[in-house]
């Protein structure tokens, strides 16, 4: 049938379907990252944020919500400085999550 | 033993420690206040409008203060040390005397956040950056040099609150509504002044607090920011500038302001914890005195005799503090009883 539209793929989340397998797999090695509570203050202080959008809020929230490819867009930016973990308010260890999520594949594998 | 009145040692003349006593001496006993401070009422009588009614908060620490007029009160006085008797406590106080009761009261409150231990945030660096108290004090006094007609201020919420850097994981509860209250009061003294207030979570769980909310953004223009200041800096002209994510666009926020308020949280008070081993009273983990339960126990302890009220366990608005010491009245009251 022709409605004489085309429906563009949704922007929606469906959490139904998002494979969260690398997420599970992160915080089975980095425990600390469930308690991540978004305030920002690691993107506030992130010396790449600016010119990059690296944001380590956004690559968590990223991983839950099924957006691989910001995700790995967003750690190619990092310069690894610590920043961050400076300024977490849950003490995360934000820098050591990240080199962790380098090393995995997105299926969660260990490759690195 | 039988036919006298026990003696009652209420550590602390804050509002929890003033209404305790008023209670007991009302049920017949004979509370004694002990106060380190040179005044009585604690945090309160530093205060200066009150969330949520905006009653003065002197009008209330007076209130206390009159009714509790025939207690006998020793301000500036410490405990030196405290100890177990086989039927109460024995306390040794500063000025050398020794208080024997037969049940101890912990009032001892909190502890403001030392703001200053946080650096990013620039207290004692900046002199543009204030906190909660220095706030409260300019309302009473209207006299500090840092407040010169502003015409940006931002209100940072949660410092040294729900941070484990800064060794407290708790939420310290009021300092939402303190902040919401305080930047009203604010753009009231500075209609055309520009306010933010920069914020992880708005937890305004109490009666009419949503209220100040509404008022805030409908009739004062007050901006929320969603993201916690993670740096403050100062530029030539002496205001500061704050760097925070505005985490619901996702973008960064910079903003340039003539004033920073700090919402210092409400820590424990080590005084409380000193007294507490002595006599073998349980101490939180996060550093409060331990109630029996957080139920239906609050004002118990894990020691016949001792018993707590208002902030010594936990972050307390006035209402619940004023609650728990009457509360805390009764429970003496049924402990003497019991025990015949
Ligand atoms: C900025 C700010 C604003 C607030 N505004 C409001 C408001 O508007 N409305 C509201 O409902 N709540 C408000 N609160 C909460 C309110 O301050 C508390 O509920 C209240 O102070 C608790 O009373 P308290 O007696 O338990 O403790 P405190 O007020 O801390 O009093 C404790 C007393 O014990 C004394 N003491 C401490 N150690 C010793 C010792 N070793 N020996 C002898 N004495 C000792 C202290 O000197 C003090 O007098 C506010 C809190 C903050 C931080
Ligand atoms: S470690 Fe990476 S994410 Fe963290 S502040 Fe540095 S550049 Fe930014
Ligand atoms: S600073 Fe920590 S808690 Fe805040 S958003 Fe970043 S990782 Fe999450
Ligand atoms: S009441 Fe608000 S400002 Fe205070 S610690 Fe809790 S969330 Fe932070």
């Amino acid at each position: 049938m022709d409605f004489g539209f085309k429906l563009s793929p949704s922007s929606a989340v469906n959490l139904d379907t998002v494979d969260h397998a690398r997420y599970d797999r992160l915080v089975q090695l980095v425990p600390d990252a469930l308690t991540c509570i978004g305030c920002g203050s690691c993107s506030a202080t992130c010396t790449a944020a600016p010119w990059s959008g690296m944001s380590v809020r956004k690559v968590l929230l990223g991983l839950q919500r099924g957006r691989d490819d910001e995700v790995d867009s967003m750690l190619s930016k990092c310069m690894l400085c610590g920043k961050c973990t400076m300024v977490c308010p849950r003490g995360i260890n934000t820098r050591h999550l990240i080199l962790t999520l380098c090393r995995l594949s997105r299926k969660g594998e260990v490759v690195r | 033993m039988v036919n006298r009145t026990p003696v009652i040692a209420i550590i602390g003349a804050g509002i929890a420690g003033l209404e305790a006593a008023r209670q007991l001496s009302a049920l017949g006993y004979e509370p004694v206040l002990i106060e380190k401070a040179p005044v009585t009422g604690g945090h309160v009588a530093e205060w200066n409008r009150l969330f949520p009614d905006m009653s003065p908060a002197a009008d209330l620490v007076q209130s206390l203060e009159a009714a509790t007029a025939k207690v006998r009160t020793m301000t500036g006085t410490e405990i030196a040390s405290i100890n177990r008797l086989k039927d109460g406590y024995s306390l040794v106080l500063s000025d050398g005397n020794i208080l024997v009761c037969q049940a101890v009261l912990f009032a001892t409150g909190f502890h403001l956040f030392d703001a200053s231990k946080k650096e990013e945030y620039g207290y004692g660096i900046y002199d543009r950056v204030i906190t909660n108290r220095d706030l409260e004090q300019w309302f009473n006094t209207r006299q500090d040099e840092r407040i010169r007609h502003p015409k940006a201020v931002g209100f940072v919420h949660c410092v040294g609150s729900r941070d484990v850097k800064a060794g407290n994981t708790q939420c310290s509860k009021v300092c939402c509504i303190t902040a919401i209250k305080e930047a009203i009061e604010v753009k009231e003294a500075f209609p055309d002044a520009e306010v933010y207030c920069f914020y992880m979570d708005l937890r305004l769980y109490g009666k009419k607090y949503e209220d100040f909310y509404i008022r805030a953004q409908r009739d004062l223009g007050i901006h929320f920011i969603r993201g916690r200041v993670s740096e403050v800096g100062e530029d030539i002209d002496g205001r500061v500038v704050v760097k925070a994510e505005d985490t619901l666009s996702g973008k960064p926020v910079k903003v340039t302001l003539d004033l920073l308020v700090l919402m210092s949280g409400i820590v424990c008070n080590p005084d409380a914890q000193s007294y507490a081993q002595q006599i073998g009273v349980a101490i939180d983990d996060d550093g409060f005195l331990k109630s029996r339960n957080n139920l239906g126990s609050i004002v118990e302890s894990s020691r016949p005799g001792v018993f707590f009220a208002g902030a010594c366990t936990g972050a307390k608005t006035i209402p619940e503090t004023l609650a728990e010491a009457r509360s805390a009245a009764l429970a003496i009251h049924h402990y003497f009883n019991n025990r015949g």
